[in-house]
């Protein structure tokens, strides 16, 4: 095993356990937008896809699969970052009423 | 950009991503999360556009401004009823650009025969796989709910071996790829077979059940990234992905709590199929009631825009009624509507809950008596029942069984959401069942009223 390799499973799992951690407490309401929150995180596939796709040696296979993989995810990072927005409008603070 | 610039880069949008997920876990901040998750991931883009040695921009920019203007126009013109479906495509394009990046990688790390590590073929092998189930299950989600396909449970004779022939197909060919074979098309057979496996993992599951499936999808794309991750050595992704697929693991086992149903009964009892069945009049066994927390509870009434709180005997017997006007207080200073609905014979007397609520000085003007809160309740957000039953309970409208069969009621039914704070599932004074609490749109909250109230007091004062 390379020391790469060790090194990348080590943040690996200590991500995972971070991940576990850092949402144990969320509320029933919050459950679709949180989901639609991660959705939007995972277009980070995006960096990867920019990778394949802006290889200097691509040849014509790589640059169509790399063409169509940013397209993906690029649809996934904005369409997932915009619609969790839309879902937390509702909740915005309202002020105290104006009577009473 | 030196790789070092841009893994250090990198690791701010890693801490980004963190303060979303944790910022999104509170109603207060999740907007600012999600923006802040935003503005991480814009940073790794720019970061990742900066890096040495890479080409084909006009070909990048020009499939970015594509996603864009899919991303913007799917998200922005869809209704508030249809967001979950959205998720669910929005997920699957996900997966499959970490199934495509998996293909081409292979391609272009496999020139010569025997080259492949065995690290990298697995990366492959689980980048393809976990992607194109995320793929094409997340379509059959989005097609169930969109109603493109029936939302019924899809089922046939013999589907478990089928599936099981699917799988063994993968299994079998990513075997090969991790002994070394190589060759595009056992990448593009793989990815084939996966995708098949998507589909028939989501069709035999109910409409009903979609918003649990799409959640454990959404985990498998960030698992499907973090894989994809190991293979381009490509540290955010591994981070984000792994973060994904861990929040988005916990978040399903929530989900399925929440609804009561364990993870294993959705994926593979074919819910909707049995419940079809049985009818809505199988009050009997095996029907389910829903618990939830103070700090939910604070939650609903917080973001609602109407309350009404229908009072009972348990309120009287836990001295309530001083706790139940603070809480009211503290939501109207929220600008929440809050109002009592007084059943002419809740509590033990006739008038007990009006003079109760009196001595707490609760304004007169928000108890309303039965007649006039019944045509209010369709534009109640959430009704909360503290120890009322009885004068609470749908069998006196449509059960001519019931003893109560007649009796005028409060129709808490008719509410968005309704939350009956209670000690247990006991029968009221009357000792008949209520079908109220097994209502879907029902959570019980078991506690007693003063000290429920207390609780959701406190949780209030941290919205």
């Amino acid at each position: 095993m390379s020391e790469v390799l060790v090194f990348e499973l080590t943040i690996l799992v200590l991500a995972i356990f971070l991940g576990i951690e850092v949402i144990s407490k969320v509320p029933t309401m919050l459950h679709t937008p949180l989901m639609s929150g991660t959705n939007a995180i995972h277009g980070i596939v995006l960096v990867g896809a920019i990778l394949v796709a802006g290889r200097a040696d691509a040849d014509t296979l790589t640059m169509v699969v790399g063409f169509c993989a940013v397209v993906l995810g690029t649809a996934n990072v904005v369409g997932g970052f915009v619609v969790t927005d839309r879902m937390l409008e509702m909740f915005k603070q309202r002020g105290p009423r104006k009577s009473e | 950009m030196s790789r070092t610039t841009t893994d250090l880069l990198y690791l701010v949008t890693i801490v980004t991503f963190i303060l979303a997920l944790r910022f999104l876990s509170s109603p207060k901040r999740a907007r600012q999360g999600n923006l802040l998750g935003a503005a991480g991931m814009a940073l790794a883009i720019a970061v990742t556009l900066a890096q040495d040695g890479l080409g084909n921009f006009v070909w990048i920019g020009l499939a970015m401004a594509i996603g864009t203007l899919i991303g913007v126009a799917g998200a922005r013109s869809v209704k508030m009823t249809a967001m979950p479906q959205m998720v669910a495509l929005f997920n699957g394009v996900g997966g499959g650009a970490v199934a495509l990046i998996a293909l081409a990688e292979f391609h272009n790390l496999t020139p010569l025969p025997g080259e492949l590590a065995a690290e990298e073929s697995i990366a492959i092998l689980l980048s393809a796989l976990i992607g194109s189930i995320s793929f094409s299950g997340s379509l059959v989600a989005f097609a169930k709910l969109q109603e493109l396909l029936s939302g019924r449970p899809i089922v046939y004779p013999g589907q478990q071996f089928v599936n099981g022939a699917v799988l063994l197909v993968g299994l079998v060919l990513g075997a090969l790829i991790v002994a070394g074979a190589e060759g595009d098309l056992l990448v593009v057979a793989l990815i084939a077979t996966a995708l098949v496996f998507g589909v028939l993992f989501v069709l035999p599951i109910g409409g009903a059940d979609m918003p649990v499936v799409i959640s454990l999808l959404n985990a498998f794309t960030g698992l499907a990234a973090s894989a994809a991750g190991f293979l381009l050595h490509n540290n955010v992704l591994i981070v984000a992905g792994a973060l994904v697929g861990a929040s988005g693991t916990l978040l399903t086992l929530l989900m399925g709590r929440a609804m009561n149903r364990s993870i294993g009964n959705v994926l593979f009892g074919a819910f909707g199929a049995v419940q079809a069945g049985a009818g809505p009049a199988a009050l009997a066994d095996g029907r389910s009631v829903r618990s939830t927390t103070a700090e939910d509870l604070a939650i609903m009434l917080g973001y609602a825009r109407k309350v009404v709180f229908v009072p009972g005997y348990g309120l009287a017997v836990a001295q309530a009624q001083h706790d139940v006007r603070a809480v009211a207080e503290q939501l109207e200073a929220k600008g929440v509507n809050v109002l009592y609905g007084i059943h002419p014979v809740a509590g033990r007397m006739p008038g007990h809950m009006n003079v109760l609520l009196a001595e707490a000085n609760v304004p007169y003007d928000q108890l309303k008596e039965m007649d006039e809160i019944n045509p209010e309740l369709p534009q109640t957000d959430v009704v909360v029942i503290l120890g009322a039953n009885d004068v609470v309970n749908p069998a006196a409208r449509s059960d001519p069984g019931s003893p109560i069969y007649g009796m005028p009621i409060i129709d808490v039914d008719r509410a968005a959401s309704v939350v009956v704070v209670k000690r247990s599932l006991s029968p009221g004074f009357a000792g008949i069942d209520n079908p109220l609490f097994y209502d879907p749109k029902t959570s019980m909250l078991f506690a007693d009223a003063k000290k429920a109230l207390e609780d959701v007091g406190a949780a209030l004062k941290g919205l």
